[in-house]
């Protein structure tokens, strides 16, 4: 009840006409920020962070918060429309979101991914609701072997990933991990794959970069070769039927968006995660629990709707160790924080308390923009559609502007760009072999958070491995991540005995 | 021959007016000002005590309109501020005019433990000294040390599985877990991780058995009553936390500052470095900074300069003796 209370005084705050307007800005204006590639909920928030002083302080994170929801619906849209992730928390949703464009069920996909970003928010928002407190003690319980068996699992989701061939996925894996290396060791300082001493290098591979390489550049190329020039413009129709069809398609993935939902919650609240791997890992989940688990990367909704409930659910997660520890679960919590200190109030355990109308003022906005955020995004759904109705001459220039801009954006840097070429050509030739992408793009992003972890576990525990099965949630985490990995090497050994006894 | 005169008068305050302004003009023409957004370098990651106090001088400076173009915070935590330095080193041009970076103690120590990156810290540009960060020695509530004297004896019978957590290796955080190893005769195992706002929660969901945290860090755990400090690396008892003795009172002379200053690249220009220093300096007496620095026990004046050098020149050789000490260099 007294949640329930402090919950009403949250919309009586949300619901001031000032705050109700921020919100609408704010998820218009997040919406756009989110579609435009290389221009993420970061950079958004941070650009108009300092727009934030002329107004006070509840209505400013209300205002930023806002920018960050709109973004990750609109992070889905150029990954759907374009294939280029227009954020890192939307990578995942290229993989099933282009396909479906393609086949000209681009309005499906967008619907499908709006209404999972729905839900999402909508179980992140109610679980922040009741259970903020007791969710932080989880977040404070996860250490860094917690973290790293956390790691096993995100990889365990996805060994099954790229299709049957299990050595084509282990080397895409490895080629992400060893690219993810490279820069400078976060805990010694050395600096490691430094190739001929680039000074570029020394910051490390933005994953990004290699994201927007492979599915950008490297479509593009696949695209201009495999129609030899004669590209057929994709199918593009929208109309409110098609729509509201639409809405029904998506029951299809109703498992997938509620597994999302908690998962990416779930990840969201560890520091350190965020809403990337937290979309990463739902789409790896969403597979392994679909009846068509092959349809997945060739257009299955389910592979839409997923990590786009994860990545919303994600950031409403992040924002849990922000408010009561003090601590950004994601990089745009990480500016938000900054904003805290600077309207002066003091983000930790004593929050909840001593702002309670500014964190249940945020909380109750936070349902506000989920809404909002949902009819906007559909309300432009046509406006989208009408962008692939251009001619691929016009369209892939626009694509590689776009891919450019988006590489350089993050760093600043032109070696970044020059990266993305080279991975775009190699991609290109890897897919034409038949390699898996997808893993090296996981690998990259969840390699050094993998890595931190584990070596820090292991300095605490003098180098031995036992650390991990000693903890309990350690060790249930890992014990789960070995039955997931082993999942696929007994179904395998199953085909080949059944195949045997059809033989005799 | 009055019309004339009226006409002529009137010429002449028209030329003068006009000259006036040229004046202005071509003084406005030689204050340099920024031509771009200037970066604003972190050599931490986010949401530490570096991060937080950067954040807090870009929100500063753009409320109170103190320079004509924004100053946009970038985080460059890699290697113990090692790709922070390195992107100040090799700004050059353009470049040089338009970064800043706030800087930690691995100021110091990261140059001389990575030689081979080349990079001399006396040579940056000296833009201002912002503060000096204090340093506690931290445990939670629930270990039930409450003075120094426990705390050793705890130590003592973990041995190496006491976990002291802290930022990156050989920075502040190690130097002073190393300090309090040799001075008490303990073991206690340095484990880094990204930032103290991580290490800080470490401590608070008992990951780590004790932390040398900066007190902005822990506030927000310290107010809740998770953690408490034992002792304070100061020469005296700071206010927030009077019930701290200070090492000196505990009979070991050891004092800690982290200093929180702002430089600029070797390559930067005069007039670019004056701008700057002017800017900073309005940010340290603004109030907005002043009660900040009371909020989270910062101390330190303002300094710049060649006073800003000799003070680099001093900690640098501190610095290398304690490095020299623990083995580390």
């Amino acid at each position: 009840m007294e949640i329930l209370d402090a919950l009403l005084q949250g919309f009586i705050v949300a619901l001031e006409p000032i705050n109700l307007l921020l919100v609408i800005v704010g998820v218009t204006v997040g919406l756009f920020i989110g579609a435009m590639p290389g221009l993420g909920s970061v950079n958004g928030v941070a650009i108009l962070l300092p727009t934030t002083f002329l107004v006070p302080p509840t209505s400013a994170i209300i205002f930023l918060a806002a920018i960050y929801y709109g973004a990750m619906y609109g992070g889905a849209i150029s990954s759907i429309m374009l294939g280029i992730p227009g954020a890192s928390t939307a990578v995942a949703t290229t993989f099933d979101g282009r396909p479906m464009a393609l086949r000209g069920e681009a309005d499906q996909a967008l619907t499908a991914a709006a209404v999972a970003s729905f839900v999402g928010g909508t179980i992140s928002v109610l679980l922040f609701t009741g259970f903020a407190p007791p969710l932080a003690e989880v977040a404070l319980a996860f250490g860094s072997p917690e973290e790293f068996a956390l790691m096993m699992l995100a990889f365990a989701t996805f060994i099954g990933l790229g299709g049957d061939d299990i050595p084509k996925t282990l080397f895409s894996i490895f080629i992400g991990l060893a690219l993810s290396a490279v820069g400078l060791d976060i805990i010694s300082g050395e600096p490691r794959l430094i190739f001929f001493d680039i000074q570029g290098f020394f910051h490390g591979i933005n994953f990004l970069v290699l994201a927007i390489g492979i599915y950008g550049i490297g479509e593009m190329l696949w695209t201009i070769e495999s129609s030899r020039g004669n590209v057929r413009v994709s199918k593009a129709m929208v109309s409110v039927d098609r729509i509201l069809g639409a809405l029904r398609r998506t029951k299809e993935a109703v498992g997938a968006i509620f597994a999302g939902s908690f998962l990416g919650y779930f990840v969201g609240i560890l520091p350190a995660a965020g809403a990337t791997p937290g979309s990463m890992m739902a789409y790896g989940v969403a597979k392994m629990i679909s009846k068509k688990p092959d349809s997945f990367g060739k257009g299955n909704i389910s592979g839409v709707a997923a990590p786009e409930a994860a990545n919303n659910a994600a950031s409403t997660g992040s924002m849990l160790p922000m408010l009561t520890l003090g601590i950004p679960g994601s990089p745009t919590t990480a500016i938000l924080l900054g904003g805290m200190v600077i309207w002066g109030l003091e983000p930790g355990p004593r929050l909840f308390v001593d702002q309670a109308e500014f964190v249940w003022g945020l909380i109750a906005s936070l349902y506000i923009a989920n809404l909002f955020a949902v009819l906007v995004n559909i309300a432009f759904i046509p406006a989208f559609i009408w962008v692939l109705k251009m001619p691929f001459t016009i369209l892939a220039p626009v694509i590689f502007i776009l891919c450019v801009v988006g590489g350089y954006a993050p760093t600043q840097n032109m070696h970044d760009v020059w990266l993305m070429f080279v991975f775009g050509i190699a991609a290109y030739l890897l897919r034409k072999l038949d390699y898996p992408m997808a893993p090296a793009v996981l690998a990259i992003v969840l390699g050094p958070l993998a890595e931190v972890s584990l070596r820090q576990s292991l300095l605490i525990a003098h180098g031995s491995p036992m650390i991990f099965f000693e903890r309990p949630i350690a060790a249930t985490i890992m014990a789960i991540s070995f039955v997931l990995f082993a999942l696929p090497l007994v179904k395998y050994i199953r085909a080949r005995l059944s195949d045997r006894a059809a033989g005799l | 021959m009055k019309t004339m005169q009226g006409l002529f008068i009137r010429c002449l305050a028209a030329t003068l007016a006009l000259g006036t302004s040229m004046l202005a003009f071509s003084q406005a023409a030689f204050a340099w000002e920024p031509k771009k957004p200037v970066d604003f370098v972190i050599m931490a990651g986010k949401g530490g005590g570096a991060d937080r106090m950067a954040r807090l001088m870009q929100s500063v400076i753009e409320k109170n309109d103190f320079a004509s173009k924004p100053f946009i915070p970038i985080n460059k935590p890699g290697g113990s501020g090692a790709e922070a330095l390195l992107h100040l080193k090799n700004a050059k041009g353009i470049a040089a005019d338009h970064t800043v970076m706030v800087t930690l103690n691995s100021f110091y120590t990261t140059p001389m433990r990575q030689k081979n990156l080349g990079i001399d810290p006396l040579s940056f540009t000296p833009v201002g000294r912002m503060a000096e960060d204090t340093f506690l020695l931290w445990v939670h509530k629930d270990s039930g040390i409450t003075n120094i004297e426990d705390f050793v004896k705890a130590a003592k019978a973990e041995g190496r599985d006491w976990i002291m957590a802290g930022t990156g290796k050989g920075q502040e955080d190690q130097l002073l877990t190393d300090f309090l190893n040799g001075a008490y005769g303990l073991q206690m195992k340095y484990v880094p991780f990204k930032g103290g706002g991580r290490v800080a929660k470490e401590l608070a969901g008992k990951h780590a058995h004790s932390t040398v945290n900066n007190p902005s860090e822990q506030l927000g755990f310290y107010e809740a009553g998770t953690t408490m400090p034992i002792a304070s690396f100061t020469p005296e008892r700071l206010p927030m936390f009077q019930e701290a003795p200070t090492f000196k009172e505990l009979g070991k002379n050891f004092v800690y500052f982290m200093q929180r200053s702002v430089v600029g690249p070797q390559a930067m220009s005069d007039e670019a470095e004056e701008y700057y220093r002017g800017v900073f300096k309005k940010v340290y007496d603004s109030p907005e900074w002043q009660k900040y620095m009371t909020d989270k026990s910062l101390q330190g004046e303002f300094i710049t300069g060649d006073e800003l050098i000799a003070y680099w020149t001093d900690n640098n050789g501190r610095h290398e003796t304690i490095l020299k000490a623990i083995g580390e260099i």
